[in-house]
């Protein structure tokens, strides 16, 4: 027998799943049912004019140890990931924090800096294809004014990476937006204090600024570092993969494997792989960094 | 004295911050500039060895002959079709979810909460080819369901960000409006969601950019050139040009760039403020 009370809370929870229906209708066909199907597949051998056939572990083993261009792909992304992650937040960081001097001009610096963060990627690659061009590209014509030698970025194995790199912390303007919003939020008090104690710029940077920020300090990161895992358009745009397979990452040869190949078995391991790795590595920054961030209240 | 000391070092410190921001924003600038000026160059100042910054005469004809080259303009208005079918879709799915999620109390409600959260982790390509086989097996392939349709349902995100701000909203106007008899819908269309205009504007902004920046999707979902995007009929259009046409390639770029710029100057303040919104200050 139901209670009135119990009566009251069960309609309650009707009224709630109501509301959030749309969202249980896309979790369960957008993200549960493709989890587990995406899981199947990677242990099968599936092209899309076959069903999947159970192969077990085979494509793991595969991509692990006899798929030399997977490790190409992994060690490509992890060097994208190692420095551009980085290098795209202390870039963001140190925008925001001179942004937040009090300088004249603050709102057409904010719109500069942020705006080729939110610019269609294939209009932003094809532009920066023409801007790294060895021959008529505008940085070239600035480094050889500089007396710097000539590099033909992208076609040359060595450089198309680090070229990636800096065109990705052109991007980094939404990374400094939120920095700036959480450096205007740091209570003033704290910095008058550390002005007494006689601090330099550096040491209130580093013992309050910092501090005070960590949290979104570690937000950016984690949120920087599953979307540098995905790094796909530009390289598709700009290399497709080379030159020499020098920019050819994870998420480029998984969607090769996928839709050139026909592989999606594979491609669905590939797949769960990265998952993991995201996971993996999430969890060690937030292990890691549990005794550094600072959570001051509410 | 000291507190003139004091005036002079910020005077200073401001002095170098702005001049280190010039010099940054010029490097910020650099790429849009080239790509304009390279958009109005003649062919025979395109390919001079050292190149020159500011074409004489501009070329304003690279503009026409982009959209003779390809139909861009066509490509334009699917982008914008697409953009704005998922904008409503992410406005209604979102408001309703939020809704659900802040202003009706039941049980297991945060619980189910965190799990809205846990799928932001979720990399998309776990979920990109089954989906692609579940779409292509119902027939959606080659349409723009698949592209519309999962804005229709809610993005945690936006979730997020709109359960937030409807959260800040005094319980006591619930309160008023439930005992005058009215429904858990009256209350939501007629008080909350008037209330959260700002929210919402910045929920509208983002599924535009995402949708109108969206490239792996069409890639994958769209054969015929008719349905193409803007993104993708570029993408086709630069893989199949030469170095000589980087004018015209750069004009196109150019229309792809500037409907999100004019958004942008319009809606600045949206913007700014969908940051504080999604309550990510320290």
């Amino acid at each position: 027998m139901l209670t009135p009370r119990n009566r009251r809370e069960l309609r309650k929870i009707g009224v709630g799943l109501l509301f959030i229906s749309p969202w249980i209708v896309g979790f369960l066909a957008l993200n549960l049912y493709p989890i587990i199907a995406s899981f199947y597949y990677s242990l099968t051998r599936y092209s899309p004019i076959s069903s999947p056939r159970f192969i077990g572990l085979f494509n793991y083993e595969k991509l692990l140890y006899f798929d030399p261009l997977f490790i190409k792909a992994l060690t490509n992304t992890l060097y994208f990931v190692v420095f551009a992650v980085p290098l795209g937040n202390m870039l963001a960081l140190a925008l925001a924090v001179l942004l937040n001097q009090k300088v004249k001009g603050l709102s057409l610096f904010r719109t500069i800096f942020y705006l080729p963060s939110i610019l269609p990627l294939v209009a932003t690659s094809i532009v920066w294809t023409w801007l790294l061009h060895p021959q008529y590209g505008a940085v070239s014509v600035i480094m050889a004014e500089l007396g710097l030698p000539i590099i033909s970025w992208f076609s040359d194995p060595h450089w198309a990476k680090p070229a990636l790199i800096m065109m990705s912390m052109w991007g980094t303007g939404w990374m400094m937006l939120i920095y700036l919003a959480a450096l205007q939020d740091v209570p003033q008090e704290l910095y008058d204090v550390a002005s007494l104690d006689g601090a330099s710029l550096w040491r209130k940077f580093r013992h309050v600024t910092v501090p005070m920020i960590s949290p979104i300090i570690l937000f950016n990161t984690i949120v920087g570092l599953i979307g540098a895992f995905q790094y796909f358009t530009e390289a598709y745009i700009i290399t497709e993969g080379g030159p020499g397979d020098s920019t050819l990452f994870y998420s480029l040869y998984l969607f090769q494997n996928a839709f050139a190949y026909f592989k999606m078995g594979y491609a669905s391991a590939m797949a769960w792989l990265l998952f993991l790795v995201i996971l993996i590595l999430t969890f060690l920054i937030f292990r890691s960094s549990a005794k550094r961030v600072y959570y001051h209240g509410n | 004295m000291f507190a003139n000391i004091g005036i002079k070092r910020t005077n200073i410190n401001n002095t170098v911050s702005f001049v280190l921001l010039v010099g940054l924003s010029a490097a910020f600038i650099l790429p849009l500039f080239w790509m304009i000026t390279t958009s109005l160059k003649p062919i025979d100042q395109l390919l001079l060895d050292p190149p020159v910054w500011i074409p004489s005469p501009l070329e304003f004809e690279n503009y026409p002959n982009a959209l003779e080259a390809q139909p861009f303009l066509q490509y334009l208005g699917n982008s914008l079709q697409i953009a704005v079918a998922a904008v409503i879709g992410a406005l209604i799915s979102n408001s309703l979810v939020a809704y659900g999620f802040s202003r009706v109390e039941w049980k297991g409600r945060d619980i189910v909460f965190v799990l809205v959260l846990s799928t932001l982790m979720l990399p998309y390509h776990v979920v990109m080819i089954p989906l692609f086989v579940s779409f292509s097996k119902i027939g959606w392939v080659n349409t723009w369901l698949p592209l519309i349709v999962p804005a229709w349902l809610g993005h945690p995100f936006f979730i997020f960000m709109l359960r937030q701000f409807m959260l800040g909203i005094p319980k006591e106007l619930s309160e008023a409006t439930r005992i005058d008899g009215g429904s858990e819908w009256i209350l939501l269309t007629r008080v909350i969601l008037p209330l959260c205009k700002p929210a919402l504007a910045t929920v509208a902004l983002f599924q535009f950019i995402w949708s109108w920046n969206d490239f792996i999707g069409p890639l994958i979902y769209l054969n015929d050139r008719s349905l193409y995007p803007m993104s993708l009929g570029l993408a086709l259009y630069h893989n199949s040009q030469g170095i000589t046409d980087f004018s015209i390639l750069m004009a196109a770029s150019t229309m792809a760039v500037v409907p999100i710029i004019i958004i942008f100057f319009f809606m600045q303040r949206v913007f700014i403020q969908g940051i504080s919104l999604t309550g990510l200050k320290g």
